[in-house]
């Protein structure tokens, strides 16, 4: 069995953010870009189920601009098997990736796809719900344990939901979306580095797939929120609920 | 314009969350149709279908989908020709609404936090250190899942028996995906369920890593019940594990905004404060008074927890 991850290049989680001054978005310019870190405990998880012999291969897929195959190389230096790259110019919405990525699904026909739950920039958690539903395939987002049983072909998912957790089991093929505490993602090493280097990265153009790119939304201004302004610094607890009760009238 | 919520539902009940979703819903038009949608099976789904029915007067109709299957995102909301789908922005409806919008060939629009005009939305990106305003420029309906701290309702619902929309059954069985079948329900795990709910509490107390350990945490807990508060947790505290996830306040947690946010031994990186910035007044205790969540806090105690977490339970008077 086949595993397909979904990667996408992010601005690095530690960076500070900036809005443009001209409102039309964040500054990605010279900033530092990395894989989305939900998408690096995707492909860890993807790597586990090969390490433990429930896979053959794990073919990592991205989407974007040209320099998103660095992104890509980290992850096949993380230990993914080869990549694919779909080039596209201008802005991508889920909607689209969900569509190529359904069209790159049909192509390499995986026993499971795995994502990371959202990206930390557009922040959209939807990926893998739509790529779930267009390909008709049950889906266990938001995932904390997989358990798959490769007898059977099914794949058990605890899924983080409100108040507590969720246990699904899914027929394989299936979509699994991960959060945060499936997994710690390992660390490329420098000989690893190295042979990602002559790991096969083939290209498509949304073309290739016969995947229109178009979208139905449009950003109007990014702005930043309003600052909430610091308070006082109080000097005792008698004082602070003082303030609570007499002045903030909150208990 | 008319628009479909899409409900959740407990106990009996219809969710806080999903009644400000139907407030969200009030804000796009005055001349606004709303349609509840509520799925699930038995006795309890039509209870909560008859609490919904009279949650908020400008609900024009209530309608159950009472089937087993339930468990499993639907994707029939396009049912009736709604301009508009909203759900609450919760474990329920994240799940749910991308699959629909895939289905119906439109982009969803994740995390609404205000409501410009019927095409117009501001979201935040970036755990909330930016804010998107985007239009839908889509001929399809458009989907939103709005965040309930945006479009807050007031603690007590309107019992307006008065003015109870009608309640219709519909069969959404002839929606049914193949795929439907294909994934089982196996089992839930909840948490004890004795404290107010975080994501509704008006009052969330907050740890974070400096309690040190999960005995250390139980101090959080106790001030909670004493305030009647929400228990909260950092992810440092969480990865930690003192406390279970679904405690985790920040921007991969849950969303909070109580009238009053209290924080103890939390530095405030920006992952945490993307999930509690918009609560009325916060209170941090840090013993480093260049924490950052000094910069966001109304009142501030640079001290050591361990000597303020007993004397405020000392001297705090007990909620009735």
């Amino acid at each position: 069995m086949k595993i397909m991850v979904a990667i996408k290049r992010v601005v690095d989680y530690a960076v500070k953010i900036r809005v443009k001054s001209d409102k039309s978005g964040v500054e990605t310019q010279n900033v530092k870009m990395s894989m989305n870190p939900f998408c690096e405990i995707a492909l860890e998880e993807a790597l586990r189920i090969k390490e433990a012999g429930m896979a053959s291969e794990v073919v990592a897929v991205t989407m974007g601009l040209k320099q998103c195959v660095d992104t890509l190389r980290t992850g096949l230096a993380m230990g993914a098997d080869r990549g694919i790259h779909v080039e596209t110019g201008g802005p991508l919405y889920p909607l689209s990736v969900a569509k190529l990525l359904r069209a790159l699904v049909e192509v390499e026909k995986p026993g499971l796809l795995i994502l990371g739950k959202q990206a930390i920039d557009d922040d959209c958690n939807q990926t893998g719900q739509m790529v779930a539903g267009l390909l008709n395939w049950p889906q266990g987002t938001f995932a904390s344990k997989v358990v798959l049983d490769k007898e059977k072909q099914v794949v058990t998912v605890d899924r983080e939901v409100d108040g507590g957790l969720e246990t699904l089991c899914l027929d394989l093929p299936a979509v699994i979306t991960t959060d945060l505490r499936l997994n710690q993602p390992r660390y490329a090493t420098l000989p690893n580095i190295m042979k990602a280097k002559s790991k096969a990265i083939k290209k498509f153009s949304p073309e290739d797939l016969n995947v229109e790119i178009k979208s139905d939304i449009e950003e109007v201004q990014v702005t930043e929120p309003p600052k909430r302004k610091a308070g006082v610094i109080l000097s005792s607890v008698d004082e602070l609920i003082d303030k609570l009760k007499n002045e903030a009238r909150v208990i | 314009i008319s628009t479909l919520v899409l409900a959740e539902h407990e106990g009996g009940a219809i969710k806080p969350q999903s009644v400000s979703a139907v407030k969200a819903a009030k804000s796009l038009s005055n001349d606004n149709p709303i349609s509840l949608l509520l799925a699930g099976s038995g006795s309890a789904l039509h209870e909560a279908a008859a609490n919904a029915a009279s949650c908020d007067p400008s609900v024009s109709e209530v309608l159950v989908a009472d089937s087993d299957e339930f468990s499993h995102p639907l994707a029939e909301p396009w049912k009736g020709g709604y301009s508009h789908v909203i759900t609450a922005s919760g474990s329920f409806g994240k799940n749910i609404l991308p699959r629909a919008a895939a289905l119906l060939d439109v982009s969803p629009i994740t995390d609404v936090i205000e409501i410009s005009d019927p095409h117009l939305f501001v979201r935040p990106i970036y755990a909330g250190n930016a804010l998107c305003t985007v239009r839908y420029t889509g001929a399809g309906p458009c989907l939103l899942t709005v965040r309930s701290t945006s479009f807050p309702v007031p603690s007590i619902l309107a019992n307006s028996k008065s003015n109870e929309a009608p309640i219709t059954q519909v069969d959404l069985s002839t929606f049914g995906e193949d795929s439907v079948g294909k994934s089982r329900y196996v089992k839930h795990t909840s948490q004890d369920t004795e404290r107010p709910d975080l994501g509704n509490a008006r009052v969330v107390v907050t740890g974070g890593r400096a309690l040190k350990s999960a005995e250390n945490f139980k101090m959080i807990e106790k001030l909670a019940e004493k305030l009647a508060a929400a228990v909260g947790a950092t992810r440092a505290a969480v990865d930690a594990g003192y406390v279970p996830n679904d405690l985790q306040v920040g921007q991969t947690g849950k969303i909070v905004a109580p009238e009053l946010y209290m924080a103890f031994g939390v530095s405030g990186a920006i992952q945490h404060l993307a999930g509690m910035r918009d609560s009325k007044v916060i209170v941090a205790v840090n013993k480093d008074a260049e924490a950052p969540i000094f910069q966001v806090a109304d009142y501030g105690l640079v001290g050591d927890i361990f000597e303020v977490i007993p004397e405020l339970l000392e001297k705090l008077p007990e909620t009735k």
